[in-house]
Formats: C-alpha cells, structure tokens, sequence
C-alpha cells in the first residue's frame, strides 16, 4: 500500500477542500463561497456574520442616528430618549413578569378548597379564566386613559363630552366576558358529562316487559 | 405566525401613517411645524383632493389596525421573550450589532404604539407627540427593514414546518412542544401544555377581534357607529343636524358667542381686499356636498355641507383658481392648527367650500359657526373652524 501516493494526496486535499467549505458554509449562511476575495472571508471570520449583514446594519444605523440626530435638534431627546428605552423594556420586564406571576398564581390556587375526591375529575379550567380575564386586562392596558379618566380635562376642552361612560363600558365588557366563559365551561362540562354517560345509556339492555 | 401578521400589518400602518404626513402637504407655510426635520420632512406630491374617502381610509387603516395589531405585537414579544436572557449577550461583533438593532426594533415598535394610543385619547403625558412619533417610527423602520431583511427565511422556513390546517385540527390533547430550533427559543423543559396551537391563535386573533370591534364605529356612520363602545371618538351627541362629533369646542379654543356674532365678517386678502358678513356669503351661490370630517386620530364621519365655493371666493379677491393657494386663518386663540394652508388643487376643487351650514341647518359655535373650511379629503384638522381670514397668493412651483 503506498499512502503517498499522487492520488491519494489529491483525495486528502479534496477532502480537507470539502470540510472547510462545508464549515464555511455552516458557520456564515453559505453565501461566502459566491463573494470575491479574501477579505470578505477575513471579514467574515471575526465579524461572524456575512459582510452583507454588517452592511445592512450599518445602513439601518445611519438612518436611525439621523432620526435620532433630528430628536436632539428638535429639543426633545431627553423626554424621547425616557419614553423609547422604557418603552423598549416595558413589555419584557414589566407587563410580562406580571401577567407570568398572575397564571402561576392562579394555576397553584393556594386560596383553592380542597378537592371534593379523587373521584371528582374537573375539566381544564385555566383557560376558561385567561381568556376573559387577558382581553378584559388588554382593554384596560389600550383604553386605561379613558377607563379611568386620565385625560379628563383635554377631552371635555376636545370633545365636548365627558369621559365618564368608558369606566361602566369596560366593566360591562368585561361582565360579558367572563359569563360567556362561564357560560362555555358549563357547557363543556355538561357535554363531558352526557359523553361519559352517553354509551352506557345506549347500550343498556332493554328491561323485560313485565305482562 | 405572528411575525408575518406583523410584516402585513405594520407595513401597512407605516404606508398609511407616511400618507398621512403627505396629507398635511408638509410643504406648504405653517402646515408642518415639526422642528429640525431635515430630509425627513420630505414632501413628494400635493395631496390630492379625490376620492373624497381615501384620508377616512387610509387614516382609518393606521389607526384602527394599529390597535388591532396590540395583542399581535404583545403575542410576539412573548413569544421571543427568551432571547432577552440570552447569555453570554452576544457571540460575535455581528450579534452584538444585531441585537442593538434589536432595541431600536422592540423600542421603536412599542414606543410608536404606546404614542399613537395615548394620543387618540389626548392623554398628553408627553408634551411632544408630532415630532416624537415621526422621527420614533423612521428609528423603527430602519430597525424593522433589516430584521425582516435577516428573519423572512427563518419565517419562511418556520410556516413551512407545520401545516397550518393540521394545527386547526390538533387540540390540546395531541399538541406537542416545538423541536429545539436554531434559534434557541424553544424552551429546553418545557411544561405541560396548557393550551393548544390553535388555542393561542385563536387567543390572540380573538383579543385583535374585540379590540377591532369596539372601536372600528368611530370610523363608520349610521347604527354601527354605536358599536365604538371602546372608542374615543365614537360619541352620541343627540338627533340634531349638528349632533355628531367634536374634538375642539369653542370653549376650549376661547371663541365666544360675540367673536361669532352680527360684527363677524370675513376678510378676504388678494389683489383686492374685502369684508363680507355671513348675509352676504349666504346671498352667493350656494353648493353642497356630502364630506366626511376625517382626522388624524382615526375617527371619521360624513355629513352635508353647504357654503361658498373656495374657486368663487379667490375670484371675488382677484386670484385664480388653479394658481393661487390660500392662507386661512381662525378666530382661535392659542393652539398650532388655528391656520393652514390650503394648496393651489384645493382651492380650485369644485366640492372645496367656505361652509355655513351643514345638514340644512347653521352650523353651531362647535362646528364652527360662523363659517369653516370643508375640503374634501383634507385631515380633518385642516378644515378650519371659526375662519376670519382667506389671503390668497400665487403658489410656489
């Protein structure tokens, strides 16, 4: 066996060819292959990314650091600059942690009786309470202002009117929310039930006709 | 899933909203008082004044869609929730980069909504809404170009992977959690399922739908304006020709009942200069035209309107219809829309009116009285109450 070979050497090459295209092509989205030059490969490996992505952001970081140049020059960047970062944050770190707290407090129930029995199988409830209870809280999230007359004065100077009719629509809104889910528990439970029920009614053997 | 609903959606809200920045013919005198805005004050067309609907629609879109889209954006951010606590923060300079853009993404995306929605309500927390939700939404579309520029694959590929009439099939009890993605979202030990896929669809769709169906009636006439239940400007004012909505009273604008009265007169400024009482307008020819009020809050409403045509008016003070624009100015006191001008096209608009009366009767002091500006297709906010002064003066080209 001759491992030096001419062949044999250009069948190594081939493969290490190969796996450095196959790594290339893994690690930087395989468009590297049809871009010139060995500085976009250079580029490539400490960027991390294909050269297009570093020019697509710095494109975006143009436009976004004239807009934000026009905010300073505007007079307004430091009421902007509160509103935008808190705006970037209020979601993650605010209304997520409440809204995560909120579905595991209630799923633990640590207010709950206890229950009946084993035998007593409840249906899934937990969505019948998220529903009514999500989109009545994301009512008040978009219309809080008028909900609870945070806007009073600039409205009536606006509108004419007063903002005191949203406060008992919300509440309504919500009443209807949460009795429809009621409403559809029950019935799912009801149908549960006859479901439960239902083939051994059926298949019960007709009791002899006494004469 | 909702990343494609937000592509549509937020795309259109952008065209819409850069429509409405077009409305207010930014390049006219006084109409724009953004501060600095420098190439992005950018004016491409005259807004046109036909058809009559398209700034009812077109504001109609971004406002009320922009609502819609609120739980569809809260559904996104939750869904991508993990990436927040990513560590280490980035793995090469192009993540790093990336997850600025990122901020400017998620920033810019809820700092325009929670703008836009405290606004409709004229909850003025911030004392800065005009410039603050123009120069916010050019921060966004840049970060939002390049995201969908770098995700539309990866979004592409993830519709792909599961075949959306399947999922509407598979209810809680078959519904698995996702295989472990490139992207690191899915969780690593994930819980029981509470709720299937079609379940949070149907959540979040539903949450779009009630928001949607308590407010789309500000935008609407007849019964189903009642159904704006959840709505700033979907208010009953009464039966009477003069009872639809208002969003600046008199009161607010300090226009009093003797600024209205008998010594009102309209001065006309042109070549010629003249005064005419309210009985001298109402002895030219009168026109009148079905127009909807449309306003940059999102609230529409059509009604009738008779006056005197802008055109007769411009002739009365020795300008031309077609080439000369008009500063109109109001009785009001204090605010940045008691002027406008109106282009050199709306003057020349047969349906363009100085109007008395609307609905067969005067206007009321609300509405204007003695005579307001009706333009057709204008922002709501450019039909001028209370006007004292029409100058009229050649446009510039």
């Amino acid at each position: 066996m001759n491992a030096r070979s001419p062949s044999r050497i250009r069948a190594v090459r081939r493969r290490i060819a190969t796996t450095v295209r196959r790594w290339i092509a893994a690690h930087h989205g395989g468009d590297l292959r049809r871009l010139p030059g060995a500085v976009c490969r250079r580029i490539a490996a400490h960027y991390g990314a294909d050269p297009l992505h570093l020019l697509a952001l710095l494109a975006c970081f143009a436009l976004a650091g004239y807009a934000a140049s026009r905010v300073v020059a505007a007079g307004i960047w430091v009421g902007f600059a509160v509103w935008f970062i808190g705006s970037a944050i209020v979601h993650d770190l605010v209304l997520y942690p409440l809204y995560a707290l909120a579905d595991v407090a209630v799923q633990r129930r640590p207010w709950a009786r206890r229950r009946p029995g084993p035998h007593v199988r409840w249906r899934p409830w937990i969505n019948y309470l998220r529903v009514p209870a999500g989109l009545s809280g994301l009512l008040l999230l978009v219309w809080f202002p008028l909900i609870l007359r945070q806007s009073e004065e600039t409205y009536r100077k606006a509108v004419g009117l007063d903002t005191s009719p949203y406060l008992g629509r919300w509440l309504l809104v919500t009443g209807v929310l949460f009795a429809g889910s009621a409403l559809a528990y029950a019935l799912r439970l009801r149908s549960a039930a006859s479901a439960r029920r239902g083939p051994r009614l059926r298949h019960r053997p007709e009791r002899p006709r006494r004469e | 899933m909702f990343g494609a609903v937000l592509l549509i959606g937020l795309t259109l809200i952008a065209i819409t909203g850069l429509l409405s920045y077009a409305a207010y013919d930014p390049r006219l005198a006084g109409n724009d008082l953004t501060p600095e805005k420098g190439v992005l004050g950018f004016y491409l067309f005259d807004w046109p004044t036909h058809p009559v609907w398209l700034y009812r629609l077109s504001q109609a879109v971004h406002v009320i869609l922009g609502v819609t889209l609120v739980p569809v954006l809260l559904a996104k951010l939750w869904s991508v929730i993990p990436k927040l606590f990513d560590w280490p923060p980035a793995r090469s300079p192009a993540q790093a980069l990336e997850r600025m853009s990122l901020l400017l993404l998620v920033g810019g995306a809820v700092f325009e909504f929670v703008t836009g929605i405290l606004n409709i309500q004229l909850f003025y927390v911030f004392p800065f809404f005009y410039p603050a939700h123009l120069y916010g939404a050019w921060i966004f579309l840049a970060a939002f170009v390049v995201h969908v520029a770098f995700k539309l694959p990866r979004m592409v590929s993830a519709l792909r992977s599961r075949s959306f009439r399947r999922e509407l099939r598979t209810g809680l009890g078959d519904t698995r959690p996702e295989p472990p993605d490139p992207d690191g979202l899915v969780a690593v030990c994930p819980g029981e399922p509470t709720v299937s896929r079609r379940g949070l669809l149907g959540f979040v769709g539903g949450a779009s739908l009630t928001l949607f169906g308590l407010s789309v009636g500000q935008t609407m006439d007849g019964p189903l304006r009642r159904t704006a239940l959840l709505a700033p400007h979907g208010r009953e004012y009464g039966p009477g020709p003069n009872d639809f909505q208002v969003n600046k009273t008199a009161a607010a604008k300090g226009i009093t009942a003797r600024d209205a009265g008998p010594g009102w007169a309209l001065e006309l400024v042109g070549l010629r200069r003249m005064r005419l009482s309210r009985p001298d307008l109402l002895a030219m020819p009168l026109y009148t035209y079905d127009l909807p009020i449309a306003c940059v809050e999102g609230w529409s409403t059509r009604q009738r309107w008779t006056g005197v045509r802008l055109a007769d008016l411009a002739r009365l003070a020795g300008a031309t219809p077609g080439i000369d624009e008009v500063f109109v100015e109001s009785l009001e006191r204090g605010g940045v829309f008691g002027h406008v001008t109106l282009s050199a096209r709306q003057v020349a608009d047969r349906a363009s009116l100085l109007a008395l009366r609307v609905n067969g009767a005067d206007l009321s002091l609300d509405h204007g009285f003695p005579a307001r500006i009706m333009v057709p297709n204008a922002p709501g906010v450019h039909n001028t109450k209370w006007v004292t002064r029409l100058s009229f003066r050649p446009a510039r080209p």
